[in-house]
């Protein structure tokens, strides 16, 4: 984006505004996702910098959020900190426990969509596929929809007893709402478009003729499939389940409505917290979510530029 | 060649097995599509149960209601016997006092009123007292009623009876458009202070276009900036829109409510700065300012990739050919680049539109008052006011609205061509 020797003064004068407000924009990007980690490190109850940040006192940092996510929840929050703490820690502490069912839950609903929805992929990128369109729309759609829509379908029908389950008096139909189940299968329609979305660009970007020649060289489709094309696309799956993943552990308003009350999820608990009496907890808590965010992208930066080597495109 | 016209000439090709040609390939084919279609089975089977028929149903309770009907069948019987117009008579009075009894008996007279109070509010405990005192009533049922309370002769409430007697409806779509039914059944609209809906949904509208102007607008340099840029570069800076893209939803809210509040970090540097008097504070947040700022940020990936991927596959040579021929380098820009653009322009702008739509979460943390979208009121009625009926009319219109742009979407740019990242 270098300027052309030819450019006139007021060129370049209009070349350096126009970095410069690039800049502004980088930071609004940015500046939110970043100001919550200084923030969270703060010994007062207060939002915003104090005297004592501004000047790098060290009495003006602490780790007194941390400690209160850790000790908040527990049965003896004042107890040393030996094995019996830290085993009532992993027992009772309120974000350890709705960061377990978030994890729960967010695992098993990326099972059946990134299962569900690669099978599906290969079925849609195949040229002879009959109503590729309309299906298409159909899958997509739970992104489309307002998640407000989505998630008061799937408690009116949640609510219903159709589920033939393991009830109280035998085996019966129950409903699933409340349960782990109800959670997990609307977790999973709700992270579906995302897989479709990756795994058919990867699929589409895939080479059909490996495949035939794989077959001319003596594989069956079972094997060909296995060993050729699996291994090709393998990164464009992970990345649709990494995105499935995010779905489900970054989703409240379906959990609101169809969880029971002692399934917290990490961003019910982090609702909970903000809609009634936001302390910087609450930062603290959003820190970490950031951490793992950053720790996500890598991840699927690693696989979008393995995917591109494997598959030729990348100049390096 | 010779051969092949010879065999046409004594008749079809066919195959080794000696079927004609185009049968073997049109049943080869059959085999293939239904091969594809069964990879799609079980996934399309699975929204289909655990997502479409769901909304379909919830939809449904917008135009079928039974809260009423199916706890007065004598009234139902006679407003099936009595047409629209005919006079209230003592033999409706019996019938309402029979259902009274029978709603005292299964405890439902509650329900019952919950539905007539939809139309008319004040109307519930009309029903609950008078089911209390039904069983001591002494005819002619009429006088008695009229007795009891002077509501049970309005022509209003007998209106809104007659209405509920049958299950489905359309009240509620009237009710969602802010429309009810005078005395003498024809549409008007409410009261002055009691529209909302429409109002709601056209701050929706006007919000969720506001928010995608600026998302273009401010995506469009960065988006350029990072197709223009050096690859290394470029994939540098591209971490300052993946990175709030991975980020949860709610960490981003709540780092907007920390940086706009009165007490917030903006305040305190435009108060250290000079700008604004320590009194002076700004209210950025818990207002519609909050919803746009908090809604744009979170919205503005969405709008630069699609952009930048549009603006990978624009040759630089076009804009410099243009210079060449004597164009300014606006002229250039305005008249050679931008059109090229445009698909880019319409995927981001249109994604984000439709998303912004259906946006709930945001609006409730940081809308305020005047901040909050219609999802926000669907909210409120399948929780707080549990008009269910209502909410399910209000959902099924803004699905309405989402699906018209989904389909535009689909016609500009194809569902097949959506990209994340």
């Amino acid at each position: 984006m270098a300027l052309p020797v030819y450019a006139t003064p007021l060129e370049k004068l209009w070349h350096y505004t126009y970095l410069g407000i690039c800049a502004l924009i980088f930071l609004f990007l940015i500046a939110p996702v970043i100001i919550v980690i200084p923030l969270s490190f703060n010994a007062e109850p207060y939002f915003t910098f104090t005297e004592k940040m501004m000047t790098l006192d060290p009495s003006g940092y602490s780790l007194r959020w941390y400690d209160s996510l850790i000790t908040f929840g527990m049965q003896n929050p004042d107890a040393p900190r030996d094995a019996a703490f830290w085993w009532d820690f992993w027992q009772n502490a309120t974000w350890v426990q709705v960061t377990k069912h978030s994890v729960i839950i967010g695992v098993f609903a990326t099972l059946i969509s990134a299962g569900l929805g690669t099978i599906a992929a290969l079925g849609l990128t195949r040229p002879e596929m009959p109503w590729r369109k309309p299906i298409m729309a159909v899958l997509i759609s739970p992104m489309i929809v307002p998640i407000i829509i989505s998630a008061t379908g799937m408690f009116f029908f949640y609510s219903m007893k159709w589920m033939p389950m393991l009830t109280e008096d035998g085996i019966g139909f129950g409903r699933l709402a409340g349960t782990y189940a109800g959670i997990i299968l609307a977790h999973a329609a709700l992270g579906i478009p995302f897989v479709i979305i990756t795994v058919t660009a990867t699929l589409s970007g895939f080479d059909q003729s490996l495949v035939r020649a794989a077959a001319s060289l003596g594989a069956n489709p079972r094997t060909a499939f296995f060993r050729v094309q699996m291994p090709l696309i393998m990164p464009g799956v992970v990345s649709g389940g990494l995105f499935a993943f995010t779905t489900s552990f970054d989703e409240v308003v379906a959990v609101l409505f169809i969880a029971a009350n002692d399934q917290q999820t990490i961003p019910r608990q982090m609702w909970n917290g903000i809609r009634e009496q936001i302390s910087p907890a609450i930062l603290a808590v959003a820190t970490l979510l950031v951490i793992i965010s950053v720790a996500l992208l890598t991840v699927v930066e690693l696989l979008r530029r393995r995917s591109e080597r494997l598959r030729g495109m990348s100049p390096t | 060649m010779t051969d092949a016209t010879t065999d046409l000439a004594t008749g079809p090709i066919t195959t080794n097995d000696g079927r004609p040609l185009k049968e073997a390939l049109a049943a080869s084919l059959a085999v293939r599509r239904r091969r594809a279609f069964l990879l799609v089975a079980p996934l399309f089977l699975f929204i289909l149960i655990s997502f479409i028929i769901p909304i379909g149903q919830m939809l449904g309770k917008s135009i079928y209601n039974d809260g009423f009907s199916s706890h007065a069948p004598a009234l139902a019987a006679w407003f099936d016997a009595h047409p629209a117009g005919s006079a209230i008579d003592e033999s409706a009075y019996v019938a309402l006092r029979d259902d009274l009894v029978a709603m005292k008996k299964d405890k439902t007279a509650g329900e019952a009123g919950t539905r007539i109070n939809y139309d008319i509010s004040g109307t519930r405990s009309l029903f609950t007292a008078a089911a209390r005192g039904a069983e001591k009533m002494q005819p002619p049922y009429m006088d008695a009623f009229l007795k009891l309370d002077k509501k049970w002769g309005d022509p209003n409430v007998w209106r809104a009876m007659r209405s509920a007697s049958s299950p489905f409806t359309m009240d509620f779509y009237l009710a969602a458009n802010d429309l009810k039914r005078n005395e003498d059944g024809k549409i008007v609209s409410v009261g002055e202070g009691q529209a909302v809906y429409k109002k709601l949904m056209l701050r929706t509208l006007v919000l969720s276009l506001e928010i995608t102007a600026i998302c273009l607008l401010i995506g469009f340099p960065i988006a350029h900036l990072l197709a223009t840029l050096p690859m290394r570069k470029a994939m540098l800076l591209m971490i300052f829109v993946l990175l709030p893209f991975w980020t949860s939803l709610l960490v981003r809210t709540t780092a907007w409510m920390v940086l706009l509040q009165q007490q917030g970090v903006l305040n305190d540097l435009m108060v250290w700065l000079g700008i604004i008097g320590d009194d002076g504070r700004v209210q950025m947040i818990y207002n519609q300012m909050g919803t746009i700022i908090a809604m744009t940020h979170i919205l503005l990936p969405f709008t630069i990739l699609p952009l930048y991927s549009v603006m990978k596959t624009i040759p630089p040579s076009y804009v410099r050919a243009a210079r060449s021929l004597g164009a300014t380098s606006w002229t250039a820009f305005r008249r050679v680049y931008v059109p090229q653009t445009l698909p880019g322009v319409g995927a981001g702008g249109l994604l984000v539109f439709i998303l912004a739509m259906g946006y709930y979460i945001t609006p409730a943390l940081v809308g305020g008052a005047d901040g909050q979208m219609i999802s926000n009121l669907i909210a409120f009625h399948m929780q707080k006011s549990l008009n269910w009926s209502l909410a399910a009319a209000l959902a099924a219109q803004l699905l309405a609205v989402v699906l018209i742009f989904f389909w535009i979407y689909d016609r500009l740019v194809g569902i097949d061509k959506m990209k994340l990242g």
